[in-house]
C-alpha cells in the first residue's frame, strides 16, 4: 500500500450536516430511487411488462440481500467482528413472518371450506383444522406452543425483531463478555448457526422440520391479487427497507460512534484504556445488525415463497462474508455492490440463464463451476484488491 | 500533596517468573516522577497492573483519597476513574484523522447511546483546538493519524491522554525514536502537564530524565532499588552496579 505523506487529506472542518458530509449516501439514495422507479415502470404488474414477475421477485430479494450485506459490513468491516452467523438472524426473521403468512392463509381457506356447511364452525374447530393442515406433513395435528399467536400479524411482526434481537443479545453477551475475539469468535458464531439449523431440521421443533414453511408468496387478505402486483409491493418494501437501513447504518458509522467502532476494530485494547466499554459497543453493533438482518429476512422469504432450515446453514453466512469482501469492506455501498453482483451472477449462472460453454474436450456446466469461479474471485480480490470493488471509487474520486 | 496512587506489596508471576516482586510505589498529586531501570525490570508490567491489564497475584492498588481498589475495576473503568496511559509503542488510530482521535479521547460520556447522539459542541471544538496546539498538531487536525511522523504520533497520543483529563498520566518511553528537538518539546509537554496532575514517565534516556528534573524511582527485577533525586540515585552503588555501570 502506498501512503503519500506529503499530500494533505481533504479538509473536513466543522461538522455541517450528515448528508453533506456523506455525499455517497445521497448518491446511493438517488440510484436506489431511480432503480425502483425503473423496475416499477417496466414490471408486469404495474408497468409495461418488460420485466417478468419472477425477475421482479429476484430483484426484490436481491435488495434484501443487499440490506443484510450492509449490516454485515457494519459488524465486520467497521467493528471488526467477523460474524459467520448473521444468516441465522435473517432466517429467524423469515420464519417469524412465515408463521403468520402460513397460519393466516390456511385459516382463511379452512373457514371458507367449513363455512360451506350449515352450522358455522367453532373457533376450536378452525384452529384444529388449521393445525392438521399445517402439521400433517410432520405427522402431527396439534398446534405447537410457539404458534399460539401465529394468527396475529402484529405479534409475528414483533417476533421478526425480537427473536433475532434476543438471540444476538444473549449470544453476543456471552461471547463478548468472555472476550472471545478473532477466529474463535467466528467459529463460535458458525457453531451457533449450525446448531440452529440442525435444531430446525428436526420434525418436532414445531417449524415443520426440513419441509420448512411454504406458500409464503400468498399474502392473506390479498389472495385475490395476482402475484405480478404483489411482487411489486414487496419490491417496493424491500427498496424502502434497504434505503432506510442504509441511512440508519450510514448515520451510525459516521461521527463519533463510527470512530469508536473502527478504533475497536483496529486496536480494542487501546480503546479500553480510553475508557470505553468495548464489550458494550460490540454487543450494541452485533444486536442492531442482527435485528436488521431479521427484518431483511422477513422481506426476503415472502418473495422466495419458501423457507427451510437449509437456508440457515452455515454456508449462507460464509457467502455473506464473501459478498462483503468482494464488494469492499468498510464502505456501505461496497457491501451493496458485492451482494448484488455476486448473488445476481449466482442466480444467473446456476439458474440456467447462462449458456454452458462447450470446449470440445470438456463442457463447462455453470451449475458445477460457479462455486469454483466464486472461490477464485474471492481469492483474487483478497490478494490483489483488498479494498474490493468499492475500492475502485477511490481512484475515481482522486482523479476528479 | 495528598497521596493519589498507592501501590503496596504487589507481586506478579508469569509462568513461574517473578516479573514484579513485592513492589510498593506511591504517587502524590501533583507530581512528576521518572521511572528508570534495565530492560525487563518490570516497568511496563507495573503500568499494566495499575491500568488493569494485568492482575497481580498479591498486593494492593489504592486510588485517590477515597481509597478505591483498582484491582476490582476493569480497564475502561480505571480509565474513566482518571488514569490515562500512553503505550511504549505509539498507538493512535491510524485510519482516522487527528481530530477524530482527539474527539474520542475527550472526557465526555462514553456509553454507546450518548456517543451515538454526540455532536461536537463549541466547547468540544475549542478543547480539541487547544489540545492540538498544546501538542503542536494544530495544522494537522484533519490529517490522517497514519500520515504523521513517529514523533507526531507520540504527541498525538499524549494529546489524547490530556483530552481524557486524567488525574494520573502513565507515560511509557515517550522519547524513544525521537530527534533531540522532538525530545525537548516532549519534556516541555510533560512538565507542563505535571503542574496540575500526577505524571509518571518511564524513560531510558538519562539526558531526558535530567531535563524532567524530578524525583526518580529505579526499578530492578520487579522491585524498587532506589528512589530520590537523579543525583542521589545515580550515586547509589547498587544502581551503578545493575544499571548504569553496564
Ligand atoms: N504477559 C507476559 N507474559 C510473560 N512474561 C511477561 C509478560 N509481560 C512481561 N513479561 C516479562 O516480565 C518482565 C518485565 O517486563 P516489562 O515490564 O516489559 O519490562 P520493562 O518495561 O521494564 O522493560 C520481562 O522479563 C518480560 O519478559
Ligand atoms: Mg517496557
Amino acid at each position: 500500500m502506498k501512503i503519500d505523506v506529503s499530500s494533505p487529506a481533504a479538509p473536513a472542518p466543522v461538522r455541517r450536516s450528515f448528508l453533506r458530509d456523506n455525499p455517497s449516501v445521497l448518491w446511493f439514495m438517488g440510484l436506489l430511487g431511480l432503480f425502483t422507479l425503473g423496475v416499477t415502470v417496466l414490471s408486469e404488474g404495474m408497468g409495461v411488462g418488460v420485466i417478468s414477475t419472477s425477475l421482479v421477485k429476484v430483484l426484490g430479494m436481491t435488495l434484501c440481500l443487499c440490506l443484510i450485506a450492509v449490516a454485515m459490513d457494519v459488524v465486520w468491516g467497521y467493528c471488526g467482528i467477523l460474524s459467520l452467523g448473521h444468516f441465522a438472524f435473517f432466517g429467524l426473521g423469515g420464519y417469524a413472518i412465515g408463521m403468520w403468512l402460513m397460519y393466516a392463509r390456511t385459516e382463511i381457506v379452512i373457514r371458507d371450506n367449513l363455512g360451506r356447511g350449515t352450522i358455522p364452525p367453532t373457533e376450536a374447530e378452525v384452529s384444529e383444522a388449521v393445525a392438521a393442515q399445517i402439521f400433517g406433513v410432520v405427522g402431527s395435528s396439534e398446534l405447537p406452543l410457539i404458534w399460539s399467536f401465529a394468527g396475529s400479524l402484529p405479534f409475528q411482526l414483533a417476533m421478526v425483531v425480537l427473536v433475532p434481537g434476543l438471540l444476538a443479545l444473549v449470544f453476543g453477551w456471552l461471547a463478548f463478555r468472555s472476550r472471545v475475539t478473532g477466529v474463535y469468535l467466528s467459529i463460535l458464531t458458525q457453531a451457533m448457526t449450525l446448531a440452529l439449523s440442525l435444531y430446525l431440521f428436526q420434525n418436532d421443533t414445531g417449524l415443520r422440520g426440513n419441509n420448512g414453511l411454504s406458500g409464503l408468496q400468498n399474502i392473506p387478505g390479498s389472495l385475490h391479487l395476482p402475484q405480478s402486483v404483489i411482487s411489486v409491493w414487496f419490491f417496493w418494501a424491500s427498496a424502502f427497507a434497504l434505503g432506510a437501513g442504509y441511512l440508519l447504518f450510514a448515520w451510525v458509522v459516521s461521527g463519533k460512534f463510527g470512530s469508536v467502532i473502527k478504533a475497536i476494530r483496529d486496536n480494542e485494547a487501546r480503546v479500553r484504556f480510553l475508557g470505553y466499554n468495548v464489550e458494550g459497543y460490540k454487543l450494541f453493533v452485533f444486536t442492531l445488525t442482527g435485528i436488521i438482518s431479521g427484518i431483511a429476512g422477513a422481506l426476503y422469504y415472502p418473495q422466495a415463497g419458501i423457507i427451510n432450515p437449509a437456508e440457515i446453514a452455515p454456508i449462507a453466512s460464509i457467502y455473506l462474508a464473501v459478498w462483503v469482501a468482494i464488494g469492499g469492506r468498510g464502505r456501505l455501498y461496497g457491501a451493496v455492490i458485492g451482494a448484488a453482483l455476486v448473488s445476481l451472477l449466482s442466480s444467473w449462472l446456476t439458474g440456467g440463464g447462462a449458456p454452458n460453454i462447450d470446449l470440445g474436450f470438456y463442457r463447462i456446466v455453470w451449475t458445477d463451476w460457479w462455486l469454483v469461479l466464486l472461490g477464485l474471485g474471492f481469492v483474487l480480490v483478497t490478494l490483489f484488491f483488498p479494498k474490493g470493488i468499492g475500492g475502485l471509487f477511490d481512484y475515481l474520486v482522486r482523479k476528479s | 500533596m495528598a497521596t493519589l496512587l498507592e501501590v503496596s506489596g504487589v507481586s506478579v508471576t508469569f509462568d513461574g517468573f517473578r516479573a514484579i516482586n513485592n513492589l510498593s510505589i506511591a504517587m502524590a498529586e501533583p507530581e512528576l516522577r521518572a521511572v528508570i531501570g534495565p530492560n525487563g525490570a518490570g516497568k511496563t508490567t507495573f503500568m499494566d497492573i495499575v491500568t488493569g491489564k494485568t492482575r497481580p497475584d498479591e498486593g494492593r492498588v489504592l486510588w485517590t483519597e477515597r481509597q478505591i481498589d483498582l484491582l476490582k475495576l476493569s480497564e475502561s473503568q480505571i480509565a474513566t476513574a482518571g488514569i490515562g496511559r500512553k503505550f511504549q509503542k505509539p498507538t493512535v488510530f491510524e485510519d482516522q484523522s487527528v481530530r477524530d482521535n482527539l474527539a474520542m479521547a475527550l472526557a465526555n460520556k462514553r456509553g454507546p447511546l450518548s456517543v451515538l447522539m454526540w455532536k461536537a459542541s463549541a466547547a468540544d471544538r475549542a478543547r480539541i483546538q487547544d489540545l492540538a496546539e498544546e501538542v503542536g498538531l494544530a495544522a494537522r487536525l484533519d490529517h490522517r493519524a497514519g500520515h504523521l511522523s513517529h514523533g507526531q504520533k507520540q504527541w498525538l497520543e499524549i494529546g489524547m491522554l490530556l483530552a481524557q483529563d486524567p488525574r494520573l498520566l502513565l507515560v511509557d518511553e515517550p522519547a524513544a525514536g525521537m530527534t533531540p528537538a522532538e525530545r525537548e518539546h516532549t519534556t516541555a509537554l510533560l512538565t507542563r502537564a505535571a503542574r496540575s496532575r500526577a505524571v509518571m514517565v518511564i524513560e531510558h534516556d538519562m539526558e531526558f530524565i535530567r531535563r524532567l528534573d524530578c524525583r526518580v524511582t529505579v526499578l530492578h527485577e520487579g522491585s524498587v532499588l532506589a528512589e530520590g533525586s537523579l543525583d542521589h540515585v545515580t550515586q547509589d552503588q547498587q544502581v551503578i552496579d545493575v544499571y548504569l555501570g553496564r
